[in-house]
């Protein structure tokens, strides 16, 4: 009988993902026993205070962790490195503006999400549920879950542990894109979308680590590096090609995550679909979590691959980084849509992200971990201002966000704030100097130079050229360009409007209600889509008042930018100290 | 008898898995092909710890399963109600969003 060894678990280091993932529970519970009127605050203060948490004990271990190198539970299973450390407080920030942004009800006192996203759209069970008041408080711990998976997602050593956290991280986010109030089967359509892409990608990864596992015999990521410098397993001889094809295929998982081309398509359609607050938590979130699980994952890998191989893996890089910045800018100044318009920005940055790889240095690491930072702020701030513009039908009634280029027109003159705090993060987003954007985008070219690859930073440059063209575009519409229709309307809703909140939805659900009983299969697709243009034609754009939260996301986002764009130093050396992506001793 | 064919079977499950992916029209013969690249893996890993002498891919297996039918739950919700809402699971009507 072989007698059973508990292993020690260093429990301080595995807080920053535990406080988070039991706290996804503990909102489980809360669901069943909580009662109704309590719930939705009791979940957001345990999702705040959650992430908050994360965020301390990342703090607190930052000394720890930086002075030794790296600190670990079970073998690497679970691994904290400088670099992770610094992209799970990426993460936990991030996290905690998004949770702002998701629970923000605004004046109309709905928020972004279906009162039950079981019901079929345009059904009475959906009326009825709506006349209830019912509301998915699920949506908390779904975000717990998702934040829980990326703070994994780059803090392991342990494939298949990469793979679980993977698989956390994107099954709640595949349900939140389902679950949009208004326009829902647009939400359910890139709930859809992400869903089959996603697992697609998940098991292209899977089977890269199914062979990884197969030269080195081990899923320790140090394991498979240590194999690859000491060539002596058998099945390596005997099968050489697994090294390059397990490395490809987790690298092209990975750049599904990130939303780097050939791998984007999904992008534009899962942003735009998803309800908008989701968007933002997603848009910055998930990409910071996955660049550090690439960074972590296939910068080491690369250092064990002999020069030929690591030559080909390089040259796959340039291609992406590439393909991606081009398909983002140029695809994005065509855009309509200022949800479509912001997911090619992000498949774009997804670009300059990747020319950060090429090296696969300290220096692309700590350019990288600014870079999510200064996109990630960016980024949720534009999402979160979109959430606030709203269409607006003849009684006064406001609906669904107004998401049409055209609509936004003027926005200046009815809201000088949110649009001054938008065009600041457009501008973040172009690279203007003083902005966040500019520093991280330095930072990566620089960090591309230093490892030779300086036609690719001249590619980068002239991209962001290019993207300078369609923010400042958005700009110049928000600023000069008079609104299209003097909108007698007040600018703020007032707080008699809310009695209508039931009705409200109703109206703009009008789309979905043409086709409840379709006739064939082709027809509901149309209906929809003439009933959602002629909604167009005849709502009007507000600004509806936040009711606290979103603005202070908003804020904060701004007050980020600006200040990691004219200080950047203390951030700067923070991404310099944590750029460290292997335990130095494993 | 070889396990090197074992691996050989396993990559053409996987590819046949993936060509289902890209190419069928029903989004449940899609998911299928998904849960084939799944199991395929399932096999590559087996085979893997059976050449190692090694019991880690054996239990890597069960992880990969646990994790498939995690998704298989998710995914067939997601599928309902698309299928609910339009009276069609096939991939090319899901097209609203469009541009």
């Amino acid at each position: 009988m072989i007698e059973f060894e508990a292993p020690v678990i260093d429990w301080a280091v595995l807080t920053p993902v535990l406080v988070v993932l039991a706290a996804g529970v503990v909102g489980v519970l809360i669901e069943a026993f909580v009662p109704d009127r309590g719930r939705r605050t009791t979940q957001i203060v345990l999702t705040l205070a959650a992430l908050t948490g994360s965020l301390v004990s990342v703090v607190l271990l930052w000394d720890r962790v930086t002075t030794e190198g790296y600190a670990f539970v079970v073998d690497g299973t679970f691994l904290l490195t400088p670099f992770t450390l610094g992209i799970q407080a990426v993460v936990a920030v991030l996290a905690v503006l998004g949770v702002l942004v998701i629970a923000d009800r605004t004046r109309t006192g709905q928020d972004a999400f279906a009162p039950t996203a079981a019901a079929v759209p345009g059904t009475t069970y959906e009326d009825a549920a709506r006349e209830a008041g019912l509301q998915q408080t699920e949506i908390y711990p779904l975000v717990l879950f998702a934040t829980g998976g990326m703070l994994l997602f780059p803090a392991t050593d342990n494939l298949i542990v990469l793979f679980i956290a993977l698989e956390v991280l994107s099954l709640p986010l595949y349900v939140l894109c389902a679950t949009a109030r208004r326009r829902r089967l647009l939400s359910q359509e890139a709930a859809f979308k992400y869903f089959l892409l996603g697992s697609f990608a998940s098991a292209i990864m899977l089977f890269g680590i199914a062979l990884v596992y197969g030269f080195a015999g081990t899923v320790s990521l140090e394991g498979a590096l240590f194999v690859l410098v000491h060539p002596e397993s058998q099945v390596l001889e005997m099968m050489p090609s697994l090294v390059i094809a397990g490395v490809l295929l987790i690298t092209v998982g990975l750049l599904f995550k990130i939303g780097a081309a050939p791998f984007h398509t999904w992008t534009p359609d899962v942003y735009q679909g998803a309800p908008t607050p989701i968007t933002g938590f997603m848009a910055a979130c998930v990409k910071a979590a996955a660049v550090g699980a690439l960074v972590r994952v296939v910068f080491t890998l690369a250092a064990g691959l002999d020069e030929p191989l690591r030559r080909d893996l390089e040259v796959g890089l340039w291609a992406v980084a590439i393909l991606t910045m081009l398909i983002g800018t140029v695809a994005g100044a065509v855009q309509t849509d200022v949800k479509r318009m912001l997911a090619y920005s992000s498949i774009a940055h997804a670009g300059f992200l990747a020319v950060a790889f090429v090296g696969f240095s300290e220096t692309g690491a700590g350019a990288v971990l600014f870079y999510v930072l200064a996109y990630g702020l960016a980024t949720l701030g534009a999402f979160a201002v979109a959430t606030l513009v709203r269409e607006q039908d003849a009684d006064g009634v406001v609906l669904g966000e107004a998401t049409h280029l055209s609509q936004w027109a003027g926005l200046a003159r009815r809201s000088p704030w949110l649009a001054a705090a938008f065009s600041l993060f457009l501008l973040s987003m172009a690279g203007i100097p003083l902005t966040a954007g500019f520093i991280a985008k330095f930072g990566v070219f620089s960090a591309a130079v230093a490892a030779g690859a300086w036609p690719l930073a001249v590619l980068g440059v002239l991209a962001s050229a290019v993207a300078v063209f369609f923010y400042v575009r958005l700009i110049v519409l928000m600023v000069l360009t008079p609104p299209t229709e003097e909108s007698e309307h007040p600018e703020h809703v007032e707080d008699g409007a809310e009695p209508a909140a039931a009705g409200t939805s109703r109206a703009d659900d009008a789309a979905p209600a043409d086709d409840a009983a379709p006739a064939d299969d082709a027809a509901p697709a149309t209906g929809t889509l003439t009933a959602a243009r002629a909604t167009l034609a005849r709502a009007s754009v507000v600004v509806v008042a936040s009711r606290g939260p979103a603005t202070v996301a908003i804020v904060l986002c701004a007050v980020g930018v600006v200040l990691l764009g004219v200080v950047p130093q203390v951030a700067l050396d923070w991404a310099a100290q944590a750029a460290t992506f292997r335990p130095l001793q494993p | 008898m070889d396990l090197v064919n074992y691996l050989y079977l396993a990559s053409i499950l996987f590819a046949l898995g993936a060509t289902t992916v890209l190419l069928r029209r029903n989004a449940i013969v899609v998911f299928m092909g998904v849960e084939l690249m799944l199991n395929a893996t399932n096999l590559a890993l087996v085979t893997f710890a059976r050449l190692h002498g090694d019991i880690t891919g054996q239990v890597l297996a069960f992880f990969v399963m646990v994790v498939a039918a995690a998704e298989v739950v998710v995914g067939l919700a997601i599928i309902v109600t698309i299928f609910r809402a339009r009276r069609s699971a096939s991939v090319d009507d899901v097209n609203l969003l469009k541009s």
